[in-house]
């Protein structure tokens, strides 16, 4: 078995008396996509903010790659490679389809800005590397964000096609690890049947390894080589998309106590 | 219908949250075509393409051009100062427009950075240290230095924002005025003697000249072009780091900090980065301004200076360096304009008529409320000249050295308000009071009234308007100046939210 490239240990996280992370222990192996499934509050979105350096844990290691994470600003631990989407979606609402693209090309650019106040060779290089490197990761979506919609302002793309946005954005870091959040979330089937498929090109052809949240089952069962399920903070099933989906304790989690027997 | 006949990603059906408005779930261009194809049929959507043809650089040229050659056109002093004052502030604009049109950032501090580059540059080149350093010396040394001071002031509030950075840098700017005001004792922590560092109210006097290459730069018109200069390469530069990484992570961040630090870019280093750039802009601002008025005084770096700047920047639309010129000038221009009443009635007229034109339609509701308000006008002059007849003896003002009857406005408005004899007599003041305070309840009665009503109460508003104007406003232009520039500021706000040049943004969707 392949060295994990994240691996976390014993990771706890509370925010005042409550218990958001607790204890869990989760790798993720190269080139895998594992899915976090959990009922609302189980602390998913709390599990993402402590990998992208949003939120430092109380207690535990988080290791990337073999090297601790913790205490890294986000934007360092984006340098690392890990990068990620936002559930309620975050994009540069003002900036062009084109240009939010370019502006995560931030950390893997060197110019200084007296460089770019002058225009030097290194930044004029760079310039036009970034735009075709932008230009690149939105032709991995096709038509959607093609052509005329290079230019317009982000805030003019349809709910499905910011999504799709983001996520080109997240890939324009140059990551390893690439992190979703509810990837699928107010999409309608077509859409959510084409996530799907998304997902898996990115890591067949894009390379990355893909940590994913998701609350539509058909989508996890679709993508997952692995799925988590967590619950209050704990980790309570971890396996195949079947194991984990009849595991007594996941079905528990969703429906309450006492359903699992009557089953 | 076939799939090839639907716009490619317009969804079959909205996703759910769709009742929070058009933007989600449709594709918001696509959307407002209609409203897109209406609006350039008008005039100003006529206009504003006319403007969109014309490529920026060659704006820039043709406004470079003109303004170098305003001392070759005109030798009139007056108009120098004016055009050498307006260049100052179109570069001290230029400069508060990184930090708060690009990065975002509320920063109410940054009058201390000119400030202190007209304080810096006048300690080393006047007799109060008795100090000369030459030009190509202490203009470096100035901006260098306010640059660190931009470091050194943003670094306690770089995690600050909105708000917060607003309270935290308005008081650095009170703390610098407070510092220059109090500066002439100063004594360090109770040791040694008190030193006077900064000449106290009375500021630093006898300041050198700018000295280039051997020539004492006196004139006004060499301000102006050194001015300019200073403008075409700090406009270039901040251009060239405004299409660059930096000036996209600025961007970025004022859009979603939290998403722009994830997206790989330090959101902290970004902020100091950009209030430091604009304090270098301001500093270079601040030299020139040392040398140009040859002193530096406390007042000018005050509170009225950082709304003035702030108003041109969001007036020409932040975050657009075309926008922040137009923005300067118009400010500034009007300003002066507005300091002689006889200019003032113009700008005062031109400001009713248009709001009239904007507000009032369609054309013939205009018309009934123009004819409205000419009757009503004649009839209270005849009514008032058989009742009172020295009520309507009075002639219109021409500022505070004389009255005149002259000019067919002047012989309209005599006929059509009413100016009792010495109009601007002080036993004549209580009336304009009354009428000022009728006309603001009467105003107050225009916001709340509909329909045909609104049109009718529009007839005395107006009328009540200019008779308050014409009898009392008029003579008060330190009152005037501010009130005019403020609704001149609300009118163009409203007309266009995002600014003369800017571009509309949409904060949260």
């Amino acid at each position: 078995m392949a060295d994990p490239i994240l691996e976390l240990r014993g990771v706890g996280k509370s925010f005042g008396g409550l218990r958001v992370i607790d204890q869990l222990d989760l790798d993720v192996l190269p080139h895998e996509i594992v899915s976090v499934i959990g009922p609302n509050g189980a602390g998913k979105t709390t599990l993402f903010n402590l990998i992208s350096g949003l939120y430092g844990p109380d207690t535990g290691t988080i290791r990337f790659e073999q090297e601790s994470i913790v205490g890294l600003a986000p934007h360092q631990i984006t340098n690392r490679g890990i990068a990620r989407t936002f559930q309620t979606l975050r994009l540069f609402l003002n900036m062009s389809v084109k240009e939010n693209v370019i502006a995560a090309t931030y950390g893997h650019t060197k110019a200084t800005i007296l460089e770019s106040m002058l225009r030097l060779p290194r930044s004029r290089r760079e310039e036009r590397e970034s735009a075709q490197f932008a230009e690149e990761r939105l032709a991995f979506f096709g038509q959607r964000l093609m052509g005329y919609r290079w230019n317009q302002p982000a805030y003019s793309l349809s709910y499905a096609n910011r999504r799709r946005l983001e996520i080109a954005r997240a890939t324009a870091t140059r990551p390893k690890l690439l992190m979703l959040d509810e990837p699928a979330a107010g999409m309608n089937p077509v859409e959510t049947h084409e996530i799907t498929e998304l997902i898996g090109q990115l890591r067949d052809e894009g390379g990355y390894t893909i940590l994913v949240i998701e609350h539509d089952m058909h989508v996890v069962e679709g993508i997952s080589d692995r799925v988590v399920a967590l619950d209050h903070g704990v980790k309570v099933a971890e396996g195949t998309f079947e194991a984990v989906a009849t595991d007594p304790r996941v079905v528990e989690a969703y429906l309450g106590t006492g359903t699992a027997e009557r089953k | 219908m076939s799939e090839a006949q639907q716009p490619p990603d317009t969804p079959p059906t909205p996703p759910q949250g769709s009742d929070a408005g058009p933007r989600i779930g449709s594709d918001e261009w696509v959307a407002r075509r209609e409203d897109r194809v209406a609006r350039s049929h008008g005039l100003t959507g006529q206009v504003e393409r006319l403007v969109a043809r014309v490529p920026q650089w060659a704006l820039f040229i043709v406004f470079v051009v003109v303004v170098a050659l305003i001392p070759v056109m005109t030798s009139d002093q007056y108009v120098l100062r004016v055009a050498t004052d307006t260049m100052l502030w179109i570069l001290l604009a230029t400069g508060l427009n990184v930090a708060v049109g690009w990065a975002g950032l509320l920063d109410l501090g940054y009058i201390a950075f000119y400030g202190f580059a007209a304080y810096l540059f006048a300690e080393l080149s006047s007799p109060h240290y008795g100090i000369h350093w030459p030009t190509w010396a202490s203009v470096p040394t100035v901006i260098g230095a306010t640059i660190i001071l931009g470091f050194l002031l943003a670094l306690p509030t770089r995690r600050l924002s909105g708000d917060y950075l607003a309270i935290v840098t308005l008081f650095f700017g009170q703390m610098f005025v407070t510092f220059t005001t109090q500066g002439r004792n100063w004594n360090w922590l109770g040791f040694g003697s008190s030193h006077d560092i900064t000449g106290g109210p009375n500021g630093l006097t006898s300041v050198d000249p700018f000295r280039i290459f051997g020539h004492q730069l006196t004139q006004v018109q060499d301000y102006l072009w050194v001015a300019l200069g200073g403008f075409v390469i700090v406009a270039l530069v901040l251009t060239f780091a405004n299409h660059s990484r930096t000036g996209r992570a600025w961007r970025s961040l004022r859009d979603d900090t939290l998403a722009a630090e994830v997206m790989s870019m330090p959101v902290n280093r970004l902020m100091l980065l950009a209030v430091a750039v604009g304090a270098g802009v301001a500093g270079l601002a601040g030299a020139i301004n040392g040398a140009y008025y040859q002193g530096v005084f406390p007042t000018s770096f005050g509170f009225q200076t950082l709304i003035t700047v702030y108003a041109m920047v969001i007036l020409g639309g932040a975050g657009s360096l075309p926008g922040v010129v137009a923005g300067a000038v118009l400010i500034n221009v009007l300003l002066e304009v507005l300091r002689s009443p006889d200019h003032s009635r113009w700008v005062f007229y031109f400001v009713l008529i248009s709001f009239l034109v904007a507000k009032v339609r369609p054309w013939r509701a205009l018309a009934a409320v123009v004819a409205g308000v000419a009757a009503f006008g004649l009839v209270v002059h005849a009514i008032v000249g058989a009742v009172w007849p020295r009520g309507t003896e009075g002639a219109i003002s021409s500022g505070v050295f004389g009255f005149t009857t002259h000019g067919w406005l002047a012989v309209i408005l005599r006929h059509w308000l009413v100016l009792p004899r010495n109009t601007y007599d002080v036993a004549n003041y209580t009336i304009g009071n009354y009428a000022l305070v009728t006309l603001i309840a009467l105003v107050l009665a225009l916001t709340v009234a509909q329909g045909v009503r609104r049109y009718v109460l529009l007839v005395p508003t107006i009328w009540l308007a200019a008779f308050v104007w014409e009898t009392r406003l008029i003579e008060e232009s330190s009152t005037t100046r501010p009130l005019l520039l403020g609704v001149i500021l609300i009118v163009l706000m409203a007309v266009r939210p995002q600014g003369l040049f800017g571009t509309p943004r949409v904060e949260v969707v």
